[in-house]
């Protein structure tokens, strides 16, 4: 405790100087607009600049507590394409839009907008809190979570998303076989053999995740949008001035605290992110909620707010393996990794004791940068939810350029773009067929994890499916699976008694 | 002096007189990947290297696709004559020439034009792994190859994979029988080893520079042709404990093949008289690469060969039939 305290000091020491807090402002404010673009995400936003950090010549511990700057606010920033245009700004906003979007169409789009920055400021604090406080602890647990324990994971999170199975069941399983089948494609790790590429060399690696997002989420999205623009069906939205209250607070107080948790949680692991984190967190809570739970998906406040929570806790959760044993746990804190190794630092557990400026400056710095994202963030909500009230014929064309030139951007081949089309159309013909597209991402996303992690875990075992329950931890998911599965319906039916009850009395 | 060398050396004499001959003026060197990864690193050294060699500097721009794919069909359809582009590549990309992977173009379709620099396998245990040597490792494999899981961020069939194979095949082992685990990058699969999940694993010895000193893992051999410079002087080469197992991570650029011969060799000059340099010697480092300095048809021949030579293990290995 003593070492954390006296770490904290030093790192504010170095977070408080005036170039520092000018950079974690210029970080979260860029940072947010980088999220807030749909396509750009995180991690091509601390790509593009990181040769700039390194240009100006800045010392290491600024450069990277600018970088991390754009690195969290991007993900706070994703939040607003996915509310305002049902266009998820980045990979870990996809299950924003379930409720977020509906709540902006209801014309509380400032009231969405400033609820999920509350989310993604307590989301983001809670997750610094854990770094500083356990994070040498958390990462050595972290590392030993083995494939086989992922596999176990994975199955928790099907469980957690079984929730999503509204009344169309076989919709949603066929939308999550799509995801699963679109995921296999490109060079299979465990053989090296090229799985349905049809012999094209962009297909190699597989369909980019933000590519599946973009294309089914963004294009269908905009496709839909003109449809109902041709046939004059489009309602135009009143000025929005809508804007959080103390009750929607308390309402979800306990939805955002346990998701941060599951979150920062699910962050720390590597090779997990903000996706699945939010993902999880999202049916959990639906699950919770029982019968109450029916209402995610038209605009409810829990549904907005656990996955924002959850996203931007598991952004700082990446950073603990990161940090503390110099293991990138993601795309984005893999490029940190390398900025780090550009100035000459090595990441691990002598940082904080070689550099701990460096460290103890860029976790200060955190705790700087979410107070002001909220600071930036909240005065923002009424100009960014006038952004509804543009007309569509201008506001359309002007997504289809972002995102064309933000996925550009990023993947740099024009292959991807003609793809992108090919998905919306797929995405629009699917919405068009009353199917829900968010299983089919979800089972995009999982579906990779569970198929690799449990081949790993095969390879090890050399084939004994023994493998997969013979740690505790393992043991301890399948449990938790069971229990979010059942846990609900047999709470639905002690309270449907209860009422029964009541109604006797 | 033949009439051949006398020629090749006036060309020389000719292109160092005329630096940056007319057709170079947007020198751009192409990462064929996502910003941030090995290829935008090995640009990157191009571009402070060369500082100055041209009227311009170099721009680096991104191509990804298909693991490399993408870049190298282009610049054997549309670019083979861009005297402006170099394109980056590393000894996974020749590994996936050799294997085909990279469809019906060979090795003979493009011109390879100069090395950045070296990275070298390195077999890497658990700092309490009962494996106190590579020896100890090597027999464990001899007795029963399957009796040990290897792993490292590669698929089946890298560079990483081929790493393992080695030093399967070196004991003569079937490298088939080997237990493998392709993790997603290098991080997942150090978390594997300092969590247990893999006993070895079969990474480079640059990125553990991050690793030195903080106790955790525990480097057997490096698969160098001989031992290297600090800080890595220390570990022996799998040659000398008695395994002949090499593995060179070469990272360097090619061009399309069509490019005039005066341009291919103004580059191939520029990056002779880049090697010389302080600065060059300062931006490798910095990307964690090893001394490799190659350029000119001189590396075209024998990175032709070493593909051959890949072309040949893979198929021992069982990667083509």
């Amino acid at each position: 405790m003593e070492t954390v305290l006296s770490g904290l000091a030093t790192g504010f020491a170095v977070a408080l100087t005036p170039l520092n807090i000018l950079l974690v402002l210029f970080g979260c404010f860029s940072g947010t607009l980088i999220g807030a673009l749909p396509g750009i995400g995180p991690i091509n936003g601390v790509a593009i600049l990181l040769p700039i950090a390194y240009g100006l010549g800045l010392p290491p511990e600024s450069a990277l507590i600018l970088l991390a700057g754009i690195y969290y606010g991007a993900e706070y920033g994703g939040r607003i394409s996915s509310i305002l245009l049902n266009v998820p700004g980045d990979a870990g906003a996809v299950m924003t839009t379930l409720d977020g979007h509906p709540m902006a169409l209801k014309g509380e789009a400032g009231r969405a907008l400033s609820l999920s920055a509350v989310a993604s400021f307590v989301g983001g604090t809670l997750a610094v809190i854990g770094l500083s406080l356990f994070g040498p602890l958390l990462a050595k647990f972290a590392v030993t979570f083995s494939p086989a324990d992922y596999v176990a994971l994975m199955v928790f999170a099907f469980a957690s998303l079984a929730s999503l199975v509204g009344r169309n069941g076989i919709k949603t399983l066929l939308g999550a076989v799509i995801g699963l089948m679109l995921a296999t494609m490109g060079i299979d790790a465990n053989t090296g053999v090229p799985r349905y590429t049809f012999g094209i060399p962009d297909l190699l690696a597989g369909i980019d995740f933000l590519v599946v997002v973009i294309g089914l989420f963004g294009m269908a999205e905009l496709l839909h949008l003109v449809e109902q623009q041709v046939s004059g069906r489009l309602r135009t939205l009143p000025v929005d001035r809508s804007f959080l209250r103390r009750a929607d607070l308390l309402r979800t107080r306990w939805t955002i605290l346990r998701c941060s948790v599951i979150g920062f949680f699910i962050g720390i692991l590597p090779g997990t992110g903000a996706s699945v984190a939010s993902a999880v967190a999202y049916g959990t809570e639906k699950r919770l909620a029982g019968k109450s739970g029916d209402s995610f998906g038209t605009g409810d406040l829990r549904g907005l707010a656990a996955p924002e929570a959850a996203n931007n806790a598991a952004a700082g959760g990446a950073l603990v393996p990161m940090l503390t044993l110099g293991i990138p746990g993601s795309g984005t804190t893999a490029i940190l990794l390398g900025a780090l190794l550009m100035f000459n630092v090595q990441p691990g557990p002598l940082m904080f004791t070689q550099r701990p400026e460096i460290a103890w400056g860029l976790i200060a710095s955190m705790y700087l940068g979410n107070v002001a994202l909220l600071i930036i963030n909240l005065p923002l909500v009424g100009l960014f939810a006038r952004m509804l009230t543009l007309p569509q014929h201008y506001l359309t064309p002007l997504i289809a350029m972002l995102a064309f030139v933000g996925v550009y951007s990023i993947v740099g081949n024009p292959f991807d773009l003609y793809l992108i089309i090919l998905l919306g159309i797929f995405g629009w013909v699917l919405r068009k067929l009353d199917f829900s597209l968010a299983p089919v991402i979800l089972g995009f996303v999982l579906g990779s994890l569970f198929e690799n992690n449990l081949r790993r875990a095969l390879s090890i075992s050399a084939g004994d499916w023994g493998i997969l329950i013979e740690d505790w931890k393992s043991i301890a998911l399948y449990g938790l699976a069971v229990l979010v599965v059942i846990l609900p319906a047999w709470a639905g039916r002690r309270s449907a008694r209860a009422a029964a009850d009541a109604v006797e009395d | 002096m033949s009439l051949k060398s006398a020629a090749a050396a006036a060309c020389v004499a000719l292109a160092a007189a005329l630096p940056a001959l007319a057709e170079i003026d947007a020198p751009e060197c192409v990462a064929p990947a996502q910003p941030g990864g090995g290829f935008d690193l090995t640009c990157r050294i191009a571009q402070q290297g060369l500082d100055g060699a041209f009227d311009r500097p170099i721009e680096v721009t991104f191509m990804p696709g298909g693991i490399g794919a993408v870049a190298f069909n282009q610049f054997n359809t549309t670019r083979t004559d861009d005297s402006n582009a170099i394109v980056a590549f590393s000894s996974g990309s020749l590994l996936n020439i050799a294997t085909g992977k990279f469809g019906t173009f060979t090795e003979n379709d493009v011109r390879f034009l100069a090395t950045a620099g070296a990275d070298y396998g390195a077999v890497i245990v658990r700092a309490d792994s009962p494996y106190a040597d590579l020896g100890a490792l090597m027999d464990a494999f001899k007795a029963d190859p399957g009796s040990v899981v290897v792993g490292a961020g590669g698929s089946v069939g890298s560079q990483d994979w081929m790493k393992g194979a080695l030093l399967l095949k070196s004991v003569g082992a079937d490298p088939r029988q080997m237990r493998y685990v392709a993790y997603d990058g290098g991080g997942d699969a150090i978390a594997g080893l300092l969590g247990g999940a893999i006993q070895v694993y079969t990474g480079d010895v640059g990125e553990m520079a991050a690793h030195i000193g903080d106790g955790s893992m525990r480097i057997l051999a490096v698969l160098a042709p001989e031992r290297l410079e600090p800080p890595f002087d220390a570990y022996p080469t799998a040659k000398e404990l008695g395994y002949d197992t090499e593995w060179t991570i070469m990272r360097g650029f090619y061009m399309g093949k069509n490019v005039p011969d005066a341009d291919y060799q103004a580059w191939a000059d520029a990056f002779a008289a880049a090697y010389k340099t302080e600065a060059y010697r300062q931006a490798r480092e910095s990307k964690g690469l090893m001394p490799l300095e190659l350029s000119g048809p001189e590396m075209d021949a024998q990175v032709k060969q070493l593909i051959g030579e890949l072309r040949d293990i893979a198929r021992d290995a069982g990667l083509i039939q």
